[in-house]
Formats: structure tokens, C-alpha cells, sequence
């Protein structure tokens, strides 16, 4: 577990001394700036019944979507395409260890990039002035949930990227198993067909994995347990199937 | 471990990848303090078995033991006596030399103090003292190559694996390369593998040539000529009746002589003849006289050859490819 720490601290230091991160913070900070400044501006012309930051959540997929494949897809695939996966591997650390350090250092960026948009609410109290613009409930909701299901999508990331040595290749893939966990979950149980009484385990199923469903629950206040679990689990799963990823390739090379 | 365990022993090693054979019943032992060297042509399974020996890939059969335990079932214990440094000699190109190196030491259980002053010790055995803040991706070849080598030595391990350490480098940097090896000579086992034949004939003890997978020949330079060719060649340009006269007459100067190769007559009617003898003492003058009193012959010239590794290894990997060639042929049909 020593080695943990020493992996973790090594790649959040990496990190942060890229200019990669610094380009990738200033475009998300962009764009989360643009979704929010159009929150505003919608509730500036009419009275509306839900608070500023439950719409501004319910676009968390947008930036979820990029934001999730380039800050996860080289962690492992540039490190095999060095050469430097060899090295690291050849030291006395288990690749439990390098693939944990390195997930973790992802999700702390993913965190502190999501973090940053606190700014944006801060902002919108300092010169509203007004509490009523910041309900405080769906807010740590919302922020809450961010951190969960974060768990969950950037171990899919890092998951795509120990399969794969070429990055463009780890970065679709990444994307693309984003978009079927969350659009195409969401596309599946609107299907007319699942609306049969044959189709209903599935419907269950469906259901219980819908995350703008979490989503929603999060930003009421309820924390669901079983929502919870759906996302360690899943992150669990999907960091074993990583750490086999690696093992499986480093025994076939 | 007790003093006298080989710091490594292998025991008819095989790896197969996919049906294919890359390491074939491979056997060696190296001593401790020892620098072995592993010669082969691309492909001889020279990478494999130094990344088995690290515990990096699995072997398919066979033991392999280094300091006395079992890579197999010790692998993290085992990766603790190791140094390795793979081929090419991959290295983070976005961190500085130091950083890397600190962090390799952390990685390697080095604790803070004593890493920051190890850290110098082997910056300045490196001579990297100069670029210890530059960005190794910027470095030119021989510097990446001496950062590489910094790195294996970093934690003082008993035991280093290094693959190519020299490829690539210019001949002033090769040197600079060779010493720093020779410099680890007793402290440290040391198995190295590279295709300059003189820069292992210099630094290594001993040297395992290996060819498809198999150990085609192994222990010192001299051993190897010996196995090789003989005790000791002699080249000499002669004319006149060599078919008939000449083995009589060598026969009568010392009985194990024999001519080893003919060649053809050039235009002045004189041919190259390559003659060898198990007698290590120099026969040279003896030869010389005789034939030249022998007016049955005219001689040119004769040389006493001293083969090199090179010719050692070309006649070795040769011999490594008809002894593998013919079983396989036979199966086919």
C-alpha cells in the first residue's frame, strides 16, 4: 500500500505540471461557464419552479462525455506504448497498486475540475444576493452525485485505457461506453417494447441503472443506497477488470 | 541466502508464445560478482529470457532462480534484487532526471534521506551531474542511456539485467558505457546482452551465446575460441602440391595439425590454407622453417590468427542453426 501512495502522489503531480491539464481545465471551465451563463439568462426572462443548479446538473453528461476519456485515456496506454508499463511493472509493485494510483490521481483531477465550478454559484450569490437563486439542498445534491457516479466513470476510462495501447483507441472506447451507460440506459427504458409484461425483469433492471433517475433522487436529497452501491460497484468491477487488462496483456506479450 | 548460492540459476527454461518456441530448454548459472554477457542474433530469445529472469513474463516450463529463491512463486520478493532496464531503455520523456530518479528510488523502497544522498552518489558515478534538472525527453541518447543505467544501479541491487545497454550510442559514449559496467565488477552480478561483440568481449567474465532459443555455446572468451576452432589457427599462402605433400609433411612437424580449409589457387598459383592444432604453444617459427626448406612448396606468407568473438559467434550461431535445421527438416517430411 506504500507503493499506492507513492504512484498517487507521482501522477497527481504529473498532472499537474502538464500543460495538457491546464488547456483541458480552461476549455471545461468554458463550457460549464457557457451552460450556466444560458441557466441564467433562461431565468432572467421567466419565472421558473425548479432552482438554477438542478437544471445546471442535469447537463452534467455534457462535460462528463469529454472531460471523462482525456483526462483517463493515456494513463495506462501511453505508459505500454513507452515502454515505461515494463519498467514500472519490473519494480517491486503490484499492478493492483500502479492501475489504484493512477485511477485515483484521474478521479482527484475529475474532482477538482468539478470542484472549480462552485466559482460559478459563488459568483451567482455574491452579486444576486439572493439565497433564493441557491437552493443549498439540490446543490450538495448535485455535487454529491457528480462525486459518485464520478467513481464509477472514470474507472469505465481507465478500464478503456489499459485495453488498448493507442489512445484515439482508449479515448472512443471510453466515450463509448459513457454513452451506452448513461444515453443509451436512459434510450433502452423509453423503448416502447419494454413496456410489456414479458420485458419487466428487464424493465427493473433498466430502471435501477438509469442514471439521470440518480440524478434526480441526488438533487431531491435522497440518498439511496442501492444508487450508491450501483457505482462502487461498477467501480469495482470495473478496476478488476483493468487491473486484468493489464496482467492479461503484460502475460501475452 | 548463503554466500555461495549463484546469484542466478536457470534450469531448462522454455517459453512458447502461441505455439511458437522463443526459449528452448535454456540452462546457465551465473556466479555472484559475475558479468555475464548474452549474445545472439534478433530473435534468438536473448529479451525473453532476461524478461522471465525479471519476473515479468511467465516461463511455460523449467526453474529460474535468482539469489536463491523461485521467480515464480517469490516474483515480489524477487524484483527487489533486480535492476532492469528493458530494451531501448524506456524512459518518461515529460520528467526531469532527478525527479525520475527520486521517484524510482521512492518506488524501489529507498527512504527520503537516504535516497537524496544515494541520489548523488549515483548522479555523479554517471556523470549526469550536469542535466539533473533538464527534461529527459530533451537529453540526447547517451545521456537517456546513462539515466537508464542510474536507475538500475539507484537502489544497489545485487543482481542487474540490462538489454542492449550500448545500442545506439557513439563509440566515446560506448566506452563511458563499458567502464561504468566494469566499474559494478564483484560488487554486483551483471547480465548483459548485446550485439557489439568487442564491448562483451571486454566487460564480460563470461559469455553464453544463444541462437533460436537455445544455448549454442557458453563460457569465456578463450574458452569459446577454443571450443570453437581449436586451439590455434594458422593461416598461410602456399604454393605448390598441397593435395598430395603437404598434411605428410605438417604431420611430421607436430601430428595434431590439420588443414582446416583450402583455397583456391589465385593467379601467381598460390592458395590460402587454414591449418589448426590443439598445441596452445606457438608454432609459427617451426612451420616457417620447415616448409620453407621443403622445396616441394614455396610460402608466401604465415600468420598465427587470433579469432575474435565475431568469429566465435558467426561460427557458433552457424553451428546453432544446422543443429536445430536438421531435426525439423526430417519431421516436414
Amino acid at each position: 500500500m506504500k507503493h499506492f501512495f507513492i504512484i498517487l502522489s507521482h501522477e497527481i503531480r504529473m498532472l499537474l505540471v502538464s500543460a495538457s491539464t491546464y488547456i483541458a481545465a480552461v476549455l471545461f471551465l468554458g463550457v460549464m461557464g457557457f451552460i450556466f451563463a444560458g441557466v441564467l439568462e433562461s431565468y432572467s426572462k421567466a419565472a421558473q419552479e425548479t432552482s438554477p443548479s438542478t437544471v445546471f446538473f442535469q447537463l452534467f453528461w455534457l462535460p462528463v462525455f469529454f472531460m471523462v476519456p482525456l483526462l483517463t485515456m493515456k494513463c495506462i496506454s501511453e505508459e505500454r506504448r513507452m515502454g515505461t508499463l515494463e519498467t514500472l511493472l519490473t519494480a517491486p509493485v503490484t499492478t493492483a497498486e500502479v492501475v489504484l494510483g493512477k485511477y485515483f490521481a484521474a478521479y482527484f483531477l475529475y474532482l477538482l475540475l468539478w470542484g472549480s465550478t462552485g466559482g460559478f454559484f459563488y459568483i451567482l450569490y455574491r452579486f444576486a444576493g439572493d439565497m433564493r437563486f441557491l437552493d443549498f439542498g439540490p446543490l450538495m445534491g448535485g455535487y454529491l452525485f457528480i462525486a459518485v457516479s464520478g467513481l464509477f466513470f472514470v474507472a469505465l476510462g481507465v478500464f478503456a485505457s489499459s485495453l488498448s495501447r493507442n489512445q484515439a483507441v482508449a479515448g472512443i472506447l471510453s466515450f463509448t461506453l459513457l454513452f451506452a451507460l448513461i444515453i443509451g440506459l436512459n434510450y433502452v427504458g423509453t423503448l416502447e417494447m419494454m413496456n410489456l409484461d414479458s420485458m419487466k425483469p428487464a424493465r427493473a433492471v433498466v430502471d435501477y441503472a438509469r442514471t439521470f433517475r440518480h440524478l434526480d433522487d441526488f438533487s431531491h436529497g435522497v440518498v439511496d443506497t442501492r444508487q450508491v452501491l450501483f457505482y462502487l460497484s461498477g467501480t469495482a468491477l470495473a478496476l478488476i477488470f483493468s487491473i486484468l487488462g493489464v496482467e492479461a496483456k503484460r502475460l501475452h506479450s | 541466502m548463503s554466500a555461495d548460492t549463484p546469484a542466478i540459476e536457470v534450469h531448462d527454461l522454455v517459453k512458447t508464445y502461441a505455439g511458437i518456441t522463443a526459449v528452448n530448454k535454456v540452462s546457465f548459472t551465473v556466479a555472484k560478482g559475475e558479468i555475464l554477457g548474452f549474445l545472439g542474433p534478433n530473435g534468438a530469445g536473448k529479451s525473453t529470457t532476461m524478461r522471465i529472469l525479471t519476473g515479468y513474463l511467465p516461463a511455460t516450463s523449467g526453474q529460474v532462480n535468482v539469489c536463491g529463491l523461485s521467480v515464480a512463486t517469490h516474483a515480489d520478493e524477487v524484483k527487489k534484487f533486480i535492476g532492469y532496464m528493458p530494451e531501448n531503455n524506456p524512459l518518461p520523456e515529460d520528467m526531469r532526471v532527478s525527479e525520475y530518479l527520486h521517484y524510482r528510488g521512492r518506488l524501489k523502497g529507498l527512504s527520503r534521506g537516504k535516497l537524496s544522498i544515494r541520489l548523488d552518489e549515483v548522479l555523479e558515478l554517471c556523470d549526469l551531474k550536469r542535466v539533473r534538472h533538464r527534461i529527459i525527453g530533451k537529453l540526447s541518447k547517451g545521456f537517456r542511456q546513462r539515466v537508464g543505467i542510474a536507475e538500475v544501479i539507484l537502489a544497489e541491487p545485487p543482481v542487474i539485467i540490462m538489454d542492449e545497454p550500448t545500442i545506439g550510442l557513439d563509440p566515446h559514449q560506448i566506452l563511458i558505457v563499458r567502464d561504468l559496467i566494469a566499474s559494478l565488477r564483484g560488487r554486483m552480478t551483471v547480465i548483459i546482452s548485446s550485439h557489439i561483440l568487442p564491448e562483451i568481449e571486454m566487460t564480460c567474465d563470461r559469455v553464453l551465446i544463444i541462437n533460436q532459443g537455445r544455448v549454442v555455446s557458453q563460457g569465456t572468451p578463450a574458452d569459446l575460441r577454443r571450443e570453437v576452432f581449436g586451439h590455434s589457427r594458422y593461416e598461410l599462402e602456399i604454393a605448390g602440391d598441397t593435395a598430395a605433400a603437404l598434411p605428410g609433411a605438417l604431420t611430421k612437424i607436430e601430428p595434431t595439425i590439420h588443414i582446416a580449409e583450402t583455397g583456391e589457387p589465385d593467379s601467381a598459383g598460390f592458395r590460402k590454407l587454414c591449418l589448426t592444432t590443439v598445441r596452445d604453444d606457438d608454432l609459427g617459427e617451426v612451420l616457417l622453417r620447415t616448409l620453407a626448406a621443403d622445396d616441394r612448396f614455396r610460402l608466401r606468407s604465415l600468420n598465427r590468427m587470433h579469432p575474435s568473438l565475431e568469429d566465435v559467434f558467426l561460427a557458433a550461431t552457424k553451428r546453432g542453426w544446422e543443429a536445430v535445421d536438421e531435426p525439423a527438416a526430417t519431421t516436414v517430411r
